[in-house]
């Protein structure tokens, strides 16, 4: 269970990119399957020739956030649909990281019979993999990440991000460059997916060229379970959710392989059902009143009753008509996503 | 503080659907003015307004705004001389983001946005101190998402996020068309008071030709893409909704002549 974990809180980076995208720009990105192996691939490279472990994270996550910068250029510069212009970028990287790892995989186990060094080895060689100690290590990363993510949100540019997301209209009105916002978000969030690839190849002890591919649903299911639970009425509980999400998701994989309910070649499957069960949820007014009621966090989809008094000012012409235009509950989200193609060949490492 | 020299905009040009929307259209606004403007459907006035605030490019003239020719910025490059209220009021304000959020967003509009906090302790008082101006309570409820008011609220929010910066120009697009009477009311007074407490150079597109005489100093009224009337304020003052309406028919039916004759 501890190693369940532990794969939960490295795709929590992931899952904490998604979130940017999907979330807070509303931008469905799909670079998200090919960018989390180039950091994956960087990392595992340098690291097979000998580079510092640490630095090659670091590259790792350099190499992501410059595939979200092409999605970004392709997006903005040449106008290229948000979705398409990620897909682009993805099926472009299969090549690219197949040149960057010089093959389709790159092994991180032994090199010339001696152990490779990785952020793990020390871990390894003092024999707390899967252990709570080492669970304990990689949740403080990651909360440290969803404490910056929340820092970076609320600070001027974050708030520009978030209205780009929110209200293009506005925010263009505004003085936000919608451009700028929409590029360095994609290179926040694939540099958090291309960190997430790096630090899971050296995890599992190697990176496969297919390491990413589906992915992008484990980063949806993530925020969307990890919303359900913990709501989004505050951005900091939301952020903290896609953390919890991930690693919710990997237990529920861990528990259905291991009481034999689904067996691993299942997942994407369910996964996909899963993501599209939220998605209509979320966009129900019935199913959403309904989840708002059994949740103790999503009062953000009540309207709160208006009791301001906001008639005050209103001109002395005898008494007011009921407003005719009642607080809008916050509109749901435009469905962007389509699952990705589920691949039977590429079972689930759950 | 505005000028605008010989600007035109057609859409669809070369096609069957060719519309000019803006024939050379000048118009000069000196600071302090507030014109209201008025005309038909399809007139030109909205593309006025997004011409003006760059939403639009235009096809030939200049745009001035306190002297700086703004005629090749994008939109979000002219927000820092001019703010814009919408018809619709989702429009001006971002849905998922609190009060004290959105007004961040507008006091650092045309700024450079870094890393500092969006919302601090003294910005938070100087919007609350801003929001009471309205008197709609909206100083208690910071943090409430303004996709949680309705639509009235929302536009005064809109417009006091444009107007509390103090921007050279601003632009208002019937901006209260989508409200019920009494909503709309409130809008307009509201729209006069921070137009005369901040002295702003104001532009108000409106379909309600009583409103368009009652508020600001000076009127100007378009058809088919041109300017066929402007009132200064002692001329306004005179003029009644009916003089108005004569104004408008006669100039119409020159103008169907005219064409007829071409």
């Amino acid at each position: 269970m501890q190693n369940a974990i532990e794969q939960g809180l490295i795709f929590a980076l992931l899952a904490l990119g998604v979130f940017l995208t999907y979330r807070i720009l509303n931008f469905a990105d799909l670079t998200v399957d090919s960018s989390f192996t180039t950091g994956g691939g960087t990392a595992a490279i340098l690291i097979y020739n000998g580079a510092d472990p640490y630095l090659a994270t670091a590259a790792g996550c350099a190499a992501g956030a410059l595939a979200g910068l092409i999605t970004g250029l392709l997006h903005t510069k040449l106008r290229i649909d948000p979705l398409l212009a990620s897909i682009l970028t993805m099926l472009a990287l299969y090549s690219v990281n197949l040149r960057i790892m010089g093959g389709p995989n790159v092994g991180l186990n032994l090199r010339d019979g001696q152990p490779v060094e990785t952020i793990f080895l020390p871990l390894k060689q003092a024999k707390l993999m899967a252990s709570w100690q080492a669970v304990g290590i990689l949740a403080a990363v990651a909360l440290a990440l969803t404490v910056v993510i929340v820092w970076f949100l609320a600070t001027n540019f974050g708030l520009a991000a978030q209205a780009t997301g929110d209200n293009p209209q506005m925010a263009v009105a505004g003085g936000i460059s919608t451009d700028f916002t929409k590029i360095v978000t994609l290179m926040i969030s694939n540099g958090l997916v291309g960190l997430s690839g790096a630090v899971y190849a050296q995890f599992q002890g190697f990176a496969d060229v297919g390491m990413g591919i589906g992915l992008i649903l484990v980063g949806l299911a993530s925020v969307i379970v990890g919303n359900a639970i913990l709501g989004t009425r505050y951005m900091a509980l939301a952020v903290l959710g896609v953390v919890v999400g991930s690693v919710v998701y990997r237990l529920v994989l861990y528990y259905a392989i291991y009481w034999e309910i689904a067996a691993a070649g299942d997942m994407r499957l369910i996964s996909a059902v899963l993501v599209v069960i939220a998605l209509v949820i979320s966009q129900s007014e019935r199913l959403r009143g309904w989840a708002a009621r059994i949740s103790p966090f999503r009062s953000a989809t009540i309207p709160e009753p208006l009791t301001a008094p906001e008639l005050r000012a209103e001109p002395a012409e005898g008494p007011t008509p009921a407003d005719p235009t009642p607080a809008d509950p916050a509109p749901a989200r435009p469905a962007l996503v389509r699952p990705a193609p589920a691949d039977p060949d590429q079972g689930e490492e759950g | 503080m505005l000028k605008l020299v010989g600007v035109s905009k057609t859409f669809f040009p070369g096609t069957a659907n060719e519309r000019r929307a803006l024939r050379q259209v000048a118009l000069e606004l000196a600071e302090g003015d507030f014109a209201t403007v008025i005309g038909s459907n399809g007139a030109g006035k909205s593309t006025l307004l997004n011409v003006i605030a760059g939403s639009l490019a235009t096809d030939g003239g200049a745009i001035m705004i306190d002297g700086r020719d703004v005629t090749k910025l994008p939109a979000n490059r002219r927000a820092g001389l001019l703010a814009r209220v919408f018809q619709d009021p989702q429009a001006g304000t971002a849905p998922h983001l609190t009060i004290e959020q959105n007004m961040s967003i507008a006091l650092t509009r045309g700024r450079r946005r870094g890393l500092g906090p969006g919302v601090g302790r003294r910005r938070r008082a100087e919007f609350r101190e801003q929001l009471a101006v309205l008197g709609l309570g909206l100083e208690n409820r910071l943090k409430t998402r303004v996709g949680m008011l309705s639509g009235g609220q929302r536009q005064a929010l809109s417009l006091l996020m444009a107007s509390f910066t103090r921007p050279k120009l601003l632009l208002l697009d019937e901006h209260t068309a989508a409200l019920d009477p009494a909503r709309a009311e409130l809008v307009t007074a509201l729209t006069e008071k921070v137009v005369a407490d901040s002295q702003l150079t104001a532009l108000m597109v409106t379909h309600n030709m009583a409103q368009a005489l009652r508020v600001g100093n000076r009127l100007v009224m378009m058809h088919e893409g041109e300017i066929i009337l402007e009132l200064c304020a002692d001329q306004k003052r005179r003029t009644t909704v009916a003089d108005l309406m004569d104004r408008f028919t006669s100039v119409k039916g020159q103008m169907a002549d005219r064409s007829l004759l071409s």
